[in-house]
Order: C-alpha cells, then sequence, then structure tokens
C-alpha cells in the first residue's frame, strides 16, 4: 500500500470487477425499464437529469450569447422570455430538485442504512416515470412552441395575458411534483423502517438526515404548488376567479402559494448537497464531522424554517409591513443554521489528515460560493436592502451562487466521490482535478460580476439593456464559456473511464459508511450478510481495526 | 498593448473608466441604503476571508504529508456557540437596520405631493395633479417628498429607480405606494423589474430629476388645460354621477364632499376609512360597498372607467372641500409660476351642471 495516498488500489495485477453485481444481474432494456432495484432506478434517473442538465444548460448559453450585447439581435424578445423561462422550469424541476436525492440518494440511502432496497420500490420505480414524463412534455412543450410566464408562473400573466402553452407546462410541472412527493415520501420510509441493527439516530451518516430533511419539505410543500398550478389551469380555462382581480380574486395569493413551496423547494435542492459535503469532507480529512449533532440538527432547523420564510420573496409587493418585519427576522434565522454548517465542515479539516482527490476540490469550491451565496441572501433577507436588490441580477446571482455554486458543485463532488463504488472504475485524476478547478473559474467568472450588475440595478428578465452594464455581461458570457467547458469535460472522462478506468475495488477512499463495506459495483442485494452497525458514524479507528482483522485473518489463510 | 487586440484594449479601457460598483445616489434614502451595503459588504467579506483563511491554513497545517494521522476531535461546545451566536448577532443587526430603512421607504411624509403612475403593458404612464400626463419618463423636483401612488391596469409590473434605490410593486386592483425626495438633478433609468410578458425589457423610462425653478418651468410648459381633478370633473359629470351624488336632501347617493379620509358606517355593518382603496372599490364594486342609510343601487363601473380614469375621479373626490384638497392644492399650485397661494383647479373650474357644490 502506498504511504502519501489514501487511495488503496487493490492490485491491478489481480482486482477485477466482481462478476456478479447489480449491473450484470440481468440484461436487456426491459431488465433496466422494469427494474425495482434502487441502483438500477438511480442509473436511470442519472442519465435523464444529465440529459436535462444539457438541454437547461444549452438554454443558458443561450441568454449568455443574447446578452453579450445590449441589444436584442440574436432573438425576439419573445423568443427571450420563452428561452429564460424554459431554462429556469428544466433546471429546477427537471434538474435541481431530483439532482443529488434521486440519483446519489436513490443508490446510497439504503447502502448507507445497510438495507437491501428502499421501502417500496416499485414506488420508486413510478418515481421515474412519472419525472420522464413531466421532463419529456416538458421538452415537447419547449418544441411545440415554449412558455413564456417565467418559471414563476406568476398571475395574472399566466392565466389572462399569455398565449403559449402555460397549460401543457404546467402539467409537465405537476406531474414532476408527484414524482418528487413519492420520492420523499420513500426516503422517510425507508430511514426510519429499513435501518440495519445497531444503526441508531445517531449513528446515521449527515447524508441522509439531509435527505431526511429533504424529504419533509419534498411530502409537505410539494402538494402545495401542484394545487397552485391546478388553480392556474381552472383560472385559465374556466375563468374561476381565484387570483383574478377584476372577479373579486387576489393576485397576491399566487405568490403565497408558490413561494410557499419554493422557498421550501430550494432547500429540497441544497440539503442533500450539504449531505454529500459532510461525507466527502469527512473522508478526506479522515475525520469525524466537527459537531455531528449540530450538523444533523442544523439540516432540521433549515427544514423547519424553512416553512416560514417565504413571503421574503413579496417585500416590495404590498403586503404588511408587519408581515415584513416577520419575514424579514426568520428569514435572518434561517440563515444561522446554514452558518453553523459551514463551520463545522471548516473545523473537520482541523487535525485532519488532509487529501486533494476530486471530490475534496469541488467540496472546497462549495464552501467558498456556498459562503457568498449564503450571506448575500442575508442582503436579500433584509427587508431595507431587499427594496433595492430584488428583482435585479442580485437576484439572479444569489440563487445561482446557492444553486449552481453550491448544488451543482455537491452534485459533482459527490458524483466524483461514488462514481468508483457505482461503476466499479476510478475517473482519471488529474484530468478531473482540472476539470473541478476550471468549473471553480468559469462559475466565478459568470457570477461575480452579475452581482455587480445587479446593485448598479440592471434588472432580471432583461432581454436588452441600457449599454453600460455591457461590459460586466461580456465578462459575464465569456465565465459561461469556461463554465460550460468545466461541465462538459466530466461527461467525456466518465463515460470513457467506465471501459478504460482502473479498478477501484471496494473502499478506494478507505471511507466508513456501510456503502464502502461491500463491493463495487455492489450486490442487486447490496451486501452479502446484513451489517450490523456496532460504532458511529465517520469512525475512522474502526475502520483501521477491520481491517488489521481483515489483514491478520488473510495472513492465517494464507499460513 | 494597443497593437495586440485593439478590441480588448478598447474594452478594458472603456471598463476601467466607467467601473462602478454602485449606482448613483440620487435621492435621501440612497446613502442610508448604502451605508447598510457597505457594513454587509464588509461583514460579508470578513465572514468569507476568515473561512477562506481557515480552509487554507488547515490545508497546509494538516495536509497527509504533514500530518499522515488525524487526530479525532469531536467538537467544541464553545467554538460551537460562538459560530452560532456571532453570526445570529450580525443577522439580528442587518435585520433591525434594514427594517428602519424598509419603514422610511414605504412611509411617505404626510406633506409629500402624490402622483399617480399607471403600469400597463409595456409603459410607465404618470399622471400629475396639475393635469400633466408622461409615459415612460417621471419628472420631479429635488428637495421634495413625493408620493408615487401605484396601479397596474393588467399585469404585475415593478416601479424601479437605482439611483433611488426605491422600488415599488404595481398591482392589479390595488394601490401600492412608495416615496423618495430626490437631491440630485439629472436623468436616471426606470426600470420594470417584474417580469411582465413580451416586452418587459423595453418597459423601461427616464426619472428627470430638475431644480425646483426648473420643474415650476416645465409644469406650466405640460400643462394639458386642466387638472387631474378637473378631468375627474368631467367624468363625473359625463358618467352621470352627479344624477345620485348630489348634496340635495333627497339624493339617492351620499354626499361626497368631505368624504374622502373620513369613516364611513357601511350598510354590511362595520365602518371603513375612505382612502384611495375604498374608493376605487367602492366605484368598481359599489354592491360590496354600500354606506349605511342607502340602497344597493349603484351600478358596477368595472370595465367602463380605465384606472386613469379612476385616478381622475378619486383626485375629484379627494378635492372636494377637505383638508386634502387644501393640501394638495397648495402642494402643487406653488410649483407652477406666478401662482403661489392661488388654487387654479378652483379658480379655473366649470360649475357644470349637478357638480356637487357644497
Amino acid at each position: 500500500m502506498s504511504t502519501n495516498a489514501i487511495i488503496s488500489l487493490p492490485d491491478q495485477s489481480t482486482a477485477r470487477i466482481p462478476k456478479d453485481n447489480f449491473i450484470t444481474r440481468e440484461n436487456g432494456l426491459l431488465s433496466w425499464l422494469l427494474t425495482g432495484d434502487h441502483k438500477r432506478i438511480a442509473i436511470l434517473y442519472l442519465i435523464s437529469i444529465t440529459f436535462f442538465f444539457f438541454i437547461g444548460g444549452a438554454l443558458a448559453g443561450l441568454i449568455r450569447l443574447e446578452l453579450l450585447t445590449p441589444q436584442t439581435d440574436l432573438m425576439a424578445t419573445d423568443t427571450y422570455n420563452k428561452v429564460f423561462t424554459m431554462h429556469g422550469i428544466i433546471m429546477i424541476f427537471f434538474f435541481l430538485v431530483p439532482s443529488v436525492p434521486a440519483t446519489l440518494g436513490n443508490f446510497f440511502i439504503p447502502m448507507m442504512i445497510g438495507a437491501k432496497d428502499l421501502a417500496l420500490p416499485k414506488i420508486n420505480l413510478l418515481s421515474w416515470y412519472l419525472y420522464m414524463a413531466g421532463g419529456i412534455l416538458a421538452v415537447y412543450t419547449m418544441a411545440s412552441g415554449g412558455v413564456d410566464t417565467g418559471w414563476t408562473f406568476t398571475t395574472p400573466l399566466s392565466t389572462h395575458y399569455v398565449n403559449t402553452n402555460v397549460l401543457t407546462t404546467g402539467l409537465a410541472v405537476f406531474v414532476a411534483g408527484f414524482s418528487s412527493i413519492l420520492t420523499g415520501l420513500n426516503f422517510i420510509v425507508t430511514i426510519h423502517k429499513m435501518r440495519a441493527p445497531g444503526m441508531t439516530w445517531f449513528r446515521l451518516p449527515l447524508f441522509i438526515w439531509a435527505h431526511y430533511a429533504a424529504s419533509i419539505l419534498m411530502v409537505l410543500a410539494t402538494p402545495v404548488v401542484a394545487i397552485a398550478i391546478v388553480l392556474v389551469a381552472l383560472e385559465r380555462t374556466f375563468g374561476i376567479g381565484v387570483f383574478d382581480p377584476i372577479k373579486g380574486g387576489d393576485p397576491l395569493l399566487f405568490q403565497h402559494l408558490f413561494w410557499f413551496y419554493s422557498h421550501p423547494a430550494v432547500y429540497i435542492m441544497i440539503l442533500p448537497g450539504m449531505g454529500v459535503i459532510s461525507e466527502v469532507i469527512s473522508t478526506f480529512s479522515r475525520k469525524r464531522i466537527f459537531g455531528y449533532t449540530a450538523v444533523a440538527f442544523s439540516s432540521v432547523a433549515i427544514a423547519v424554517f424553512g416553512f416560514f420564510v417565504w413571503a421574503h420573496h413579496m417585500f416590495i409587493m404590498g403586503i404588511s409591513n408587519y408581515a415584513v418585519l416577520v419575514f424579514s427576522l426568520l428569514t435572518m434565522l434561517v440563515a444561522v443554521p446554514s452558518a453553523i454548517k459551514i463551520f463545522n465542515w471548516t473545523f473537520t479539516l482541523y487535525k485532519g489528515s488532509i487529501t486533494f482527490e476530486t471530490p475534496m476540490i469541488y467540496a472546497f469550491g462549495f464552501l467558498g460560493l456556498f459562503t457568498i451565496g449564503g450571506m448575500t441572501g442575508v442582503f436579500l433577507g433584509a427587508s431595507g436592502t431587499d427594496i433595492h436588490l430584488t428583482e435585479t441580477y442580485f437576484i439572479v446571482a444569489h440563487f445561482h451562487f446557492v444553486m449552481v455554486g453550491g448544488m451543482l458543485m455537491a452534485f459533482l463532488s459527490g458524483i466524483h466521490f461514488w462514481w468508483p463504488k457505482i461503476t466499479g472504475r476510478m475517473y482519471p485524476e488529474k484530468i478531473s482535478q482540472f476539470a473541478a478547478v476550471v468549473t471553480f473559474i468559469g462559475f466565478n467568472l459568470t457570477f461575480f460580476p452579475q452581482f455587480i450588475l445587479g446593485v448598479l440595478g440592471m434588472p432580471r428578465r432583461y432581454a436588452s439593456y441600457p449599454p453600460e452594464f455591457q461590459v460586466l455581461n461580456v465578462f459575464s458570457t465569456a465565465g459561461a464559456t469556461i463554465l460550460g467547458v468545466g461541465y462538459l469535460l466530466p461527461v467525456l472522462y466518465l463515460i470513457w473511464s467506465l471501459k478504460y478506468g482502473a479498478i477501484a475495488g471496494n473502499n478506494p477512499w478507505q471511507a466508513t459508511g456501510l456503502e464502502w463495506q461491500t463491493q463495487s459495483p455492489p450486490l442487486t442485494e447490496n451486501f452479502a450478510v446484513m451489517p450490523i452497525m456496532d460504532h458511529e458514524a465517520y469512525d475512522y479507528e474502526w475502520l483501521e481495526q477491520q481491517q488489521q482483522a481483515h489483514k491478520e485473518s488473510e495472513a492465517t489463510h494464507a499460513g | 498593448m494597443n497593437h495586440i487586440s485593439p478590441t480588448i484594449w478598447q474594452f478594458l479601457v472603456k471598463w476601467l473608466t466607467n467601473f462602478a460598483l454602485f449606482p448613483p445616489e440620487a435621492s435621501k434614502i440612497a446613502p442610508q441604503m448604502d451605508a447598510l451595503l457597505f457594513f454587509m459588504v464588509l461583514v460579508s467579506l470578513i465572514g468569507l476571508t476568515i473561512v477562506v483563511l481557515l480552509i487554507v491554513s488547515f490545508s497546509i497545517l494538516y495536509n497527509k504529508k504533514r500530518h499522515p494521522v488525524a487526530v479525532q476531535v469531536e467538537g467544541s461546545t464553545l467554538l460551537e456557540a460562538t459560530w452560532t451566536i456571532i453570526p445570529l448577532g450580525l443577522f439580528l443587526v442587518m435585520f433591525v437596520w434594514g427594517a428602519l430603512i424598509y419603514f422610511r421607504v414605504y412611509t411617505p411624509p404626510a406633506n409629500s405631493m402624490n402622483i399617480y403612475v399607471v403600469g400597463k403593458q409595456w409603459m410607465w404612464k404618470a399622471e400629475h395633479p396639475g393635469g400633466q400626463h408622461e409615459i415612460n419618463a417621471l419628472h420631479v423636483p429635488t428637495g421634495r417628498a413625493v408620493q408615487l401612488t401605484l396601479i397596474s391596469q393588467d399585469v404585475f409590473h415593478s416601479f424601479s429607480v437605482p439611483a433611488f434605490r426605491v422600488k415599488r410593486e404595481a398591482i392589479p386592483g390595488r394601490y401600492t405606494t412608495v416615496w423618495f425626495e430626490a437631491t440630485v438633478p439629472g436623468t436616471y433609468h426606470l426600470f420594470c423589474t417584474q417580469y411582465c410578458g413580451t416586452n418587459h425589457s423595453q418597459m423601461t423610462g427616464d426619472i428627470v430629476v430638475m431644480t425646483p425653478e426648473d420643474f415650476r418651468k416645465w409644469l406650466a410648459s405640460s400643462t394639458s388645460g386642466a387638472s387631474l381633478a378637473q378631468n375627474g370633473e368631467r367624468l363625473f359629470a359625463s358618467l352621470s354621477c352627479a344624477a345620485c351624488h348630489n348634496t340635495r336632501p333627497d339624493a339617492r347617493g351620499p354626499n361626497l364632499s368631505g368624504v374622502y379620509g373620513a369613516k364611513l358606517p357601511l350598510a354590511s355593518g362595520g365602518t371603513v376609512i375612505a382612502d384611495d382603496a375604498y374608493l376605487r372599490e367602492a366605484i368598481l364594486n359599489p354592491s360590496q360597498h354600500v354606506t349605511q342609510g342607502y340602497a344597493p343601487i349603484m351600478p358596477t363601473y368595472q370595465g367602463q372607467i380605465s384606472e386613469e380614469g379612476v385616478i381622475a375621479l378619486l383626485e375629484y373626490i379627494k378635492n372636494l372641500d377637505s383638508d386634502y384638497r387644501v393640501q394638495q392644492t397648495l402642494n402643487t399650485t406653488d410649483m407652477l409660476p406666478g401662482s403661489e397661494g392661488k388654487a387654479p383647479a378652483a379658480e379655473k373650474a366649470p360649475a357644470s351642471k349637478g357638480t356637487v357644490k357644497p
């Protein structure tokens, strides 16, 4: 075993991919499309969300190209409006919401808690079909004329004033919402009922805590947006007048309903990413997460407080000044658990034994960008400064720092971290470290100028803008090009690694999670014998003893 | 450098000469807003520096080569309490500071000059009390509190003036208000910042801040001959409102003089303050807002009057001999050249038939 890298690859001459694993157990397309195996469903999700990510990314590219010049010269304003609407809808509902939970969560929640599968495997497959139905409908909608309401479906614009495919888009989001609800439900049941013997709540990896919190949000918040969308559809088709002021309806009611989901949705998107970061930072610093309990409870706190801050999207919309006070205060409170997490992760490095593999580089990127994203959220949560900053590029920059700088970094970190477990092969280390750095640089160049644009007052969702904003927009577009390269590289080398990657072995990172204590790729039933959890999470001393014992037994066998 | 790439060179020169981190400060609230923004940027920079410094120094001190065996540390209640309480404290300071500014921006002073603004796809229409109309522009004087009463005729719009650090949503069916006091003459951007459909990005305009003298000149040169209240009076007559709303003892509708700002008993029980929002509703949706002692016979005017028409009617009703009238008349007329102290609305008002003249 080499002494200066923690990767203990099995001897390349003898190591091989185990013959029986979840990929080889059954063959044929139908064995995938009708599978109940959470790992196969996770792979179906991984392929489909990657597909939607690149559609959303292409739309983002069009947006940045249009904004290269102050005039509307690449496309008509209507087209531009459709492009940013579809970018938002695809990225949020079909990439960010399912990204980590449906892929890494689906794959690793059962494995981490020592279970054979999720509690409801058929429901899990149904989730994927619902997701695909929604996704394909969304793409069809885009191909057949698109929609230009903005991803927020603001009434009365969406109900009375646009002639585009609001209904089909609404249906797509509605259907995908059920996928999200069912996934959340499945995770909650699984985490409650399927834990291996000895796997108590406070021995759960923080990845599980984060997913548990996110699942609660999915189950409780998603139905509200589903109903809001149904009301929009009814109002648009039958004119029932819930939101129409002429009929005595309240246009603000829609915003309340929509943000009651869509603010918690932000935490649905970021919490699973935080779970990934906990695993990665612990593994590559060989340390138990600093203040495990605080990090676990901060996830729950984020989920609970996350439900009571929705009206901070409406500070300038004429809601009562006193309501603004309450929601602003609660917004400040929800920022605290995020700050706690950042510092706990940072202090996990303290006295660790740190290595800098790709997942760790992405995790460092996450820490920096999420800190900026979180702090700028406080700028917007303070009611006074919100007046100036809301509805400008400051908002755009803020949520891209959280969603792209935070969540996407976490997703890529997790994909690289677990790639050896999922496929049994290593990704190429040097080029992937390079891709992580390229992503970080491209990201900052794209989105940091947007903070300045926002403070200067450039409104969001503008196809044209005053010429003095051009320079910063050019920087942003240039950055987006670099970012695009940063995202394409992993697709290429990860596919390459499927055939040519080095054999990973069971536990290339010497990580402590149960998922690493079995073969890679895992068996269909995950573990050959049911694991028994007799130690805390992130117990690296336990891992060493195990390996010691293993070596000794091998020695006796050999002898 | 010039010979390497003229385009990039020009680009950089352009950027460096125009580079600004903040928009111009052209209102009284702007420096206050910027002070809080500076404070927040400072706190963020310090926070980010701490996090980055910790990550970098731990990465150097405890990398695998230098520190091959990790030492397990459970956590530290003291440290964790520190990084809970200090951010919480800072966030609470920002909360209070922000709330103070918020209340200031959305609480117009009593003596402010009111301008109505109607947002519609895709333009801003401003109605000055003196009858001056503007489209995608707004002229305001310096040193004077200006209140905007906003409403939208169709979808949500948002009236944003970055140089004033002020923004307010224009909502269909509901008045919202915002105020500012401009300080520096000049022309500033007006943006619609709430996505409102096809030409959202063209729903922009100019805010022209003028010295009081220039503003007076502008008011005089842009007058359409009749004040907003006079337009309302005409509308009042043409819609035959006076058939019922007159001062006769047997009038079928309540007397409107002095009604603005008064407490009205409702037929459905309870009382209501007759403000802009109530009067608008009472015109468009009268059966829901019947004053005590009157029969619900008023027809609805929904769909018959534009938002500008409603505003003109409101302004007329406000001008019917109430304190408000005195105030607004003083506010607007002392801006007109050579008309200090006079009230042109009263002076020029034609005594059209049936008009309430209490």
